[in-house]
């Protein structure tokens, strides 16, 4: 299975390693223009009381995702640290 | 947005480009003395905004537009931002960036650069910067890029005149910048010079190569403009043809985007130094508003303490203004009767006009002047995009946008206003969605009925006055929840679009600024609007009042002709027409349904709350009046304002009768559900 932001806890970063085609929703580039490329450091910051959306540090700033939006961005393994 | 035509040839045309909330339009207002709004929160500027600048001897016209992450177009307001950025024809482009967020940032600038080397950066918020611990090496960042960069802090005006001259350099040809160009992969590099090599022929100049690479990733609307321009489709083109058959325009997207952003990251490393632990304080703030426990009650406390301080600030301006305007009505009654005016016309100007301008002005003034700073103090804290971000979970149920709370927080202002911000929400279902229930937030102009009634028939004013207002505004939102779900269901049936929402940093407000910017723009604004509808307004209740009709006045003819209707809904003749009448402005309701109940030619003069309550209690209000009042002041037709403005963003009459029939059917139907249940009760007649 192909890990997504969406296995991140608050509190963990990973790098993206891709993004998965989104059927026609016009997501992808605008994840993109975000900063969610190749290579990017994401950390997962917080969820929001309902538990979604969910924020995300990338690229210095803070982004929040709905589940299904955040599941189309691959990531590596765990990484630790700030 | 083009230029406008015959300035473009006399003076220089300079540019502001940037991400959401880096402060172009604070640096716009600084340098044209014009007042776009602001506040911390992505996506206030709607459309471009043109001032001139005059400075040192040179002048030239400033665009303001709206933010955009990148050139890569996919809402209207961004398509503004990037037709005004690429095909402008500015003579320089300052790309604004956020000291605090410059790695980001730096994508755009080195989109730009790729079509423009007429490029000045500016990098703003270094006070907030410098506060949080991080530092930005200048001269390090302008030799990576190649272009200027300066460094500044445009809400103190700081840094703004050294980029001026470094843009006006610029502009001037005397600074020829020298962009160092990104790598891409060599197979994408090859096909983007072949096809640029063949539009640079086609008299593309400078922008073939990144026109080049937009044909690569197949940006429809980019390529649309292109073939306007050359006046023939690309696929004329043989290079388009071979090289856009042998690659992907996902692969090409991606790998530019990649590749901007691994260069951005490369010049942000090299030039910014961050001091480990600087966030801590904004994660405290955020684990406060956004917690799973916390973020609802801060919600509410917020909202009642809001409401709490303008109900309690608002009674003795208040009454000090009603003081004075009888004072002024008195004094104009005498010198009009003093040059022999004839007494209906000194009656019409002075009791008809004058009081209900009065009125008005009495009213809404001082609620005004303490809600909107209060307002704005939260909104440059960058504390709304917050509220968005815990009840998106909501809006999603609703298959709307979570951003659609921070329209609903704007309406709480204005509706018209918010209706013309529903254009922060890409989507056009959920736009309309938004556009449509926003009128369920009453705006600043229902609150003072809703505060006097509640004051004078359900709890003492106070605190808990408060609480039971803001138990209105939740009502409101509640009912937008419902409304929006079942718009969702029937009218506009849709499944949630896609959702990203920036959380800006927390930055620390200008108390000083906050309050004359949101006096002076925001107060006086709505005022100067309602006094011009106060006055016409006046002079059609007067004629209403006077004219006779078969029974008594034409007013009073409609009054009876309501009755039966007005007290189904638990209420009467007199309130139910006195909120038609005030259809161009609600903080006229009450006022209307005095002049009805006294049957006078002119607006009854309310010396303080007690007066009032008794003429209301011998017209036959009861608590449940007062709350069939409130109720359908919640939930009725838009004003006047609001229902225009939908139309002219909507563009059709069938989505404005929506919006207008929408909020009243569910005033009715909630009303008379109260009067029902409250009358088989037994708890009221």
């Amino acid at each position: 299975m192909v890990r997504t932001l969406n296995e991140l806890r608050p509190g963990e970063s990973a790098r993206v390693r891709g993004l998965l085609p989104d059927d026609g929703r016009n997501i992808v580039s605008r994840l993109m223009d975000l900063g969610f490329t190749r290579g990017a450091r994401v950390r997962c910051l917080f969820a929001a009381p309902s538990g979604e959306p969910r924020a995300y540090r990338v690229r210095g700033a803070a982004i929040a995702l709905r589940r299904e939006d955040a599941g189309l961005v691959c990531v590596g393994a765990r990484e630790a640290g700030a | 947005m083009s230029v406008p035509a015959r300035e473009a040839r006399k003076i220089p045309v300079v540019v502001l480009a940037g991400n959401p909330n880096v402060g172009k339009s604070t640096l716009f207002n600084h340098l044209t003395g014009m007042k776009q709004h602001t506040g911390n929160w992505p996506g206030k500027t709607v459309g471009s905004a043109w001032g001139r600048v005059r400075r040192d001897g040179w002048e030239f016209l400033l665009g303001d537009t709206p933010g955009t992450y990148s050139l890569l177009s996919h809402s209207p307001e961004e398509e503004a931002a990037r037709d005004a950025i690429c095909f402008g024809g500015a003579d320089a482009v300052v790309v604004v960036c956020d000291a605090t967020c410059l790695e980001r940032g730096l994508n755009l600038v080195l989109q730009v650069l790729e079509l423009t080397g007429r490029v000045v950066v500016c990098v703003n918020f270094m006070d907030e910067a410098r506060r949080r611990g991080v530092c930005v090496d200048l001269a390090a960042l302008e030799a990576a890029l190649g272009v200027g960069a300066v460094g500044c802090a445009a809400r103190d005006g700081a840094g703004v005149e050294r980029l001026l001259r470094r843009v006006r350099a610029v502009a001037e040809g005397r600074e020829t910048p020298r962009p160092r160009e990104v790598r891409l992969a060599p197979e994408i590099e090859y096909a983007r010079d072949r096809i640029a090599a063949d539009l640079e022929e086609r008299g593309l100049g400078e922008k073939a190569r990144f026109a080049a690479l937009r044909v690569l990733e197949d940006d429809r609307g980019a390529i649309e403009r292109l073939e306007k321009q050359l006046g023939a489709p690309l696929a004329a083109l043989r290079a388009v043809r071979e090289e856009t058959a042998r690659l992907a325009p996902e692969h090409v997207r991606e790998e530019s985007a990649a590749a901007i952003f691994d260069r951005a990251e490369k010049v942000f490393a090299g030039c910014v130094r961050a001091r480990p632990g600087s966030a801590c304080r904004q994660a405290r703030l955020d684990r406060l508003l956004t917690g799973r426990f916390t973020a609802l009650p801060t919600m509410l406390l917020l909202l009642a303490l809001t409401l709490y301080l303008t109900i309690a600030g608002a009674n003795v301006p208040s009454e000090a203004l009603f003081a004075l305007f009888a004072r002024m009505e008195a004094w104009l009654a005498g010198v009009l009767t003093g040059w022999g005016t004839a007494g209906w016309l000194v009656s019409l100007l002075c009791a008809g006009m004058l009081r209900t301008l009065g009125w008005v002005v009495a009213v809404m003034l001082p609620p005004m002047a303490i809600f909107f700073p209060l307002f704005t103090l939260l909104e440059d804290v960058g504390y709304l995009p917050r509220v968005a971000f815990d009840l998106d979970g909501q809006f999603k149920r609703c298959h709307a946008c979570g951003k659609q709370a921070l329209t609903m927080c704007m309406g709480l202002g204005c509706n018209a206003a918010a209706v013309v911000g529903c254009r922060i929400i890409d989507s056009p279902r959920e736009r309309l969605i938004a556009m449509l229930t926003n009128v369920f937030m009453p705006c600043n102009g229902r609150f003072p009925m809703m505060i006097a009634l509640i004051g004078l028939f359900l709890v003492p004013a106070g605190l808990l006055a408060a609480l039971l207002l803001a138990g209105v505004i939740v009502l409101g939102a509640l009912a937008t929840f419902g409304v929006s779900r079942l718009l969702s269901a029937t009218l506009l049936r849709g499944v949630p679009s896609a959702f990203t929402l920036e959380l800006p940093p927390f930055r620390r407000p200008r108390v000083g600024q906050v309050i004359v910017r949101s006096v002076v723009d925001r107060t006086l604004r709505v005022l100067g609007r309602a006094a011009l509808i106060a006055a016409p307004a006046g002079l059609v209740i007067w004629l209403l009042a006077n004219v006779p009709a078969p029974g008594g006045t034409l007013l009073s003819a409609c009054v009876s002709a309501l009755d039966p209707v007005g007290r189904f809904l638990g209420m009467d003749g007199a309130l139910l027409m006195a909120f038609l009448l005030a259809l161009p402005a609600n903080e006229l309701t009450l006022p209307l349904a005095l002049l009805a109940y006294t049957s006078g030619g002119t607006l009854l003069r309310m010396e303080d709350a007690q007066a009032l309550g008794a003429l209301l209690r011998a017209n036959g209000w009861t608590w449940l009046t007062a709350l069939n009042a409130i109720l359908f002041s919640l939930f009725h037709w838009p004003c006047s304002t609001t229902l225009l403005t939908i139309a002219r963003e909507t563009r059709s009459a069938k989505w404005t009768l929506v919006g207008a029939l929408l909020p009243t059917l569910v005033g009715a139907g909630v009303c008379a559900l109260t009067a029902a249940i409250a009358r088989g009760l037994g708890l009221a007649a």
